[in-house]
């Protein structure tokens, strides 16, 4: 039990990292990459390649799926010379990126962990916040306050 | 006599040089770049983006620099390119309840949770040219402190809490959706491919197709139930993993329409639904696309057929296609030497018969 919950917690953190990599402008990640100042030995299990992934859409927005259209995607795999095994499935046709993101998945799962959230996921994840908090910002300026009118037949 | 025909090859790459140099202008002007594209024509990107059905703002706006923003020539490319992608799969259905709104207005009820959120938009503009963009130069507004998303609930849900409106219920196990880009399109057609169709039509087509229901064709009565415009984040099962990862985030515009419906043999009366969903700010061709399916979905409500193009499956989803379109309809200009040889023959021939038969007649009088 404990070990499942500690299995479920650990994949959730997973899913936090690579999906945050996955969505952050290619330049900030790699940025912030060259910044830490790491020399990381790997193996390419899977060169990065470009792609395309089918995104799908619910029907009146909760029904049955449909096929939208496409977005481009990168993905690829490596392994550290530790063993560790790292995955991307990144946005957009950088490879750069999707290296880097494979990177960061492989060394988030050991001793580095705390280092990069601190240097590289945190402050990628702050822009982020910040940069959609200013858009929901503008969108808030732009909501109706509706008033009724006097009507004068007291 | 069949002759095959060469030549030419100079002549097209003297074309395809000026081309190059039409497409630069003067040299005295600044040259374009992509990303000026890309963040000021949006709106052309996101259109690009729609019908090309790929998501991605840089492809697009090169696309659009490189057709000298013809814009059908542009979807073209894009459609081009994503045939040379290998496909890594299919999203999870993206949940567009969760979207973080630019705007999202209803005009079917006023005081909506969540509120009427105007965004970036031209209504209310007086369409007024406006000089001063030819001088440059707009002032920033001031520094905003950063909100959160609010949620935003689906008005459809509203009604729905009556029953007054037709439910669209999650299945408990999503049934694959039929693909276009993989298999021809057969008809009948699901509403699931006449969606993807529609997606990906021409703005113009399914504008016009929307208007024609509007004016008469098939009248079904439509309210925008809810638009909303904003970004969603996909997420896809990574088979290496065993679970779902977020790839990205796309902008989608999502229209609801609400339509009075008084029953039919089969179904009480109540409100129907039309959906739009489309990549991109879009709204019109959002909008459009609601008013299309709802359209389309006559049998299935047991309404009646008025004959009407938009109730006409095969008329709207073969003809909304513009790269198919224009495909065919451009193909007539390219070089049919031997054709139209072997009908100045025929036509030739049956004048020469004519003339033959008049001839006689001729000789009586």
């Amino acid at each position: 039990m404990a070990d499942e919950t500690m299995a479920t917690a650990d994949q959730a953190a997973r899913k936090g990292w690579m999906g945050l990599l996955a969505r952050a402008p290619a330049a900030e990640v790699k940025r912030l990459w060259d910044d830490l100042g790491r020399e990381v030995d790997f193996d390419w299990l899977r060169a990065p390649e470009i792609g395309g992934v089918m995104v799908r859409g619910r029907t009146g927005g909760t029904g049955a799926a449909f096929n939208l259209g496409e977005m481009t995607v990168t993905r690829c795999s490596l392994r550290l010379a530790d063993g560790t095994v790292g995955h991307a499935m990144v946005q957009g046709r950088d490879r750069d990126k999707a290296r880097v993101a494979a990177l960061v998945d492989a060394l988030m799962q050991g001793a580095a962990a705390e280092d990069l959230r601190a240097r590289l996921l945190r402050p990628l994840e702050d822009a982020m916040t910040a940069a959609a908090g200013k858009r929901a910002a503008r969108a808030a300026r732009t909501k109706v306050d509706f008033f009724t009118m006097v009507r004068g037949e007291d | 006599m069949y002759v095959a025909v060469k030549g030419g090859e100079r002549a097209i790459d003297n074309a395809h040089d000026w081309l190059a140099e039409e497409r630069r202008g003067p040299q005295d002007v600044a040259e374009l770049d992509v990303a000026q594209i890309r963040t000021q024509l949006g709106l052309a990107v996101n259109r690009v983006m729609a019908e090309g059905s790929l998501f991605d703002p840089d492809l697009a706006a090169l696309a659009i620099k490189q057709s000298r923003g013809d814009l059908i020539e542009a979807i073209f490319l894009i459609r081009a390119y994503r045939t040379t992608l290998p496909r890594f799969g299919y999203s999870t259905p993206v949940d567009t309840g969760a979207m973080a709104c630019d705007r999202r207005i209803s005009a079917t009820f006023k005081d909506v949770p969540g509120g009427q959120v105007l965004g970036p938009t031209f209504d209310y503009t007086h369409r007024l040219l406006d000089f001063a963009l030819e001088a440059e130069g707009l002032q920033r507004s001031e520094a905003i402190a950063p909100e959160a998303h609010p949620v935003m609930p689906r008005v459809s849900q509203f009604l729905n809490q009556e029953g007054l409106i037709q439910d669209e219920p999650r299945p408990e196990v999503d049934a694959v959706p039929g693909d276009l880009t993989r298999a021809p399109l057969e008809l009948p057609a699901t509403r699931a491919l006449r969606l993807q169709a529609l997606a990906r039509g021409d703005e113009g087509f399914v504008l016009s197709m929307a208007y024609s229901t509007q004016r008469g064709y098939a009248k079904n009565h439509p309210f925008v139930g809810e638009l909303r415009i904003g970004t969603v984040a996909v997420e896809m099962e990574i088979p290496e993993l065993g679970f779902a990862v977020e790839i990205g985030d796309v902008v989608l515009s999502e229209c609801e329409t609400v339509n009075q419906f008084t029953g039919s043999k089969t179904e009480p009366p109540q409100f129907t639904r039309g959906y739009g969903l489309v990549f991109g700010q879009t709204e019109r061709k959002a909008i459009s696309m609601a008013l299309v399916d709802r359209a389309l979905r006559w049998k299935e409500l047991g309404e009646d057929d008025k004959g009407a193009p938009a109730q006409d499956e095969e008329f709207v989803l073969y003809h909304a296609d513009n790269i198919q379109a224009t495909g065919f309809l451009e193909h007539i200009k390219l070089p049919h030497y031997v054709d139209f040889q072997s009908e100045l023959e025929l036509v030739r021939k049956l004048r020469r018969e004519a003339d033959a038969r008049v001839r006689p007649t001729e000789a009586a009088q």
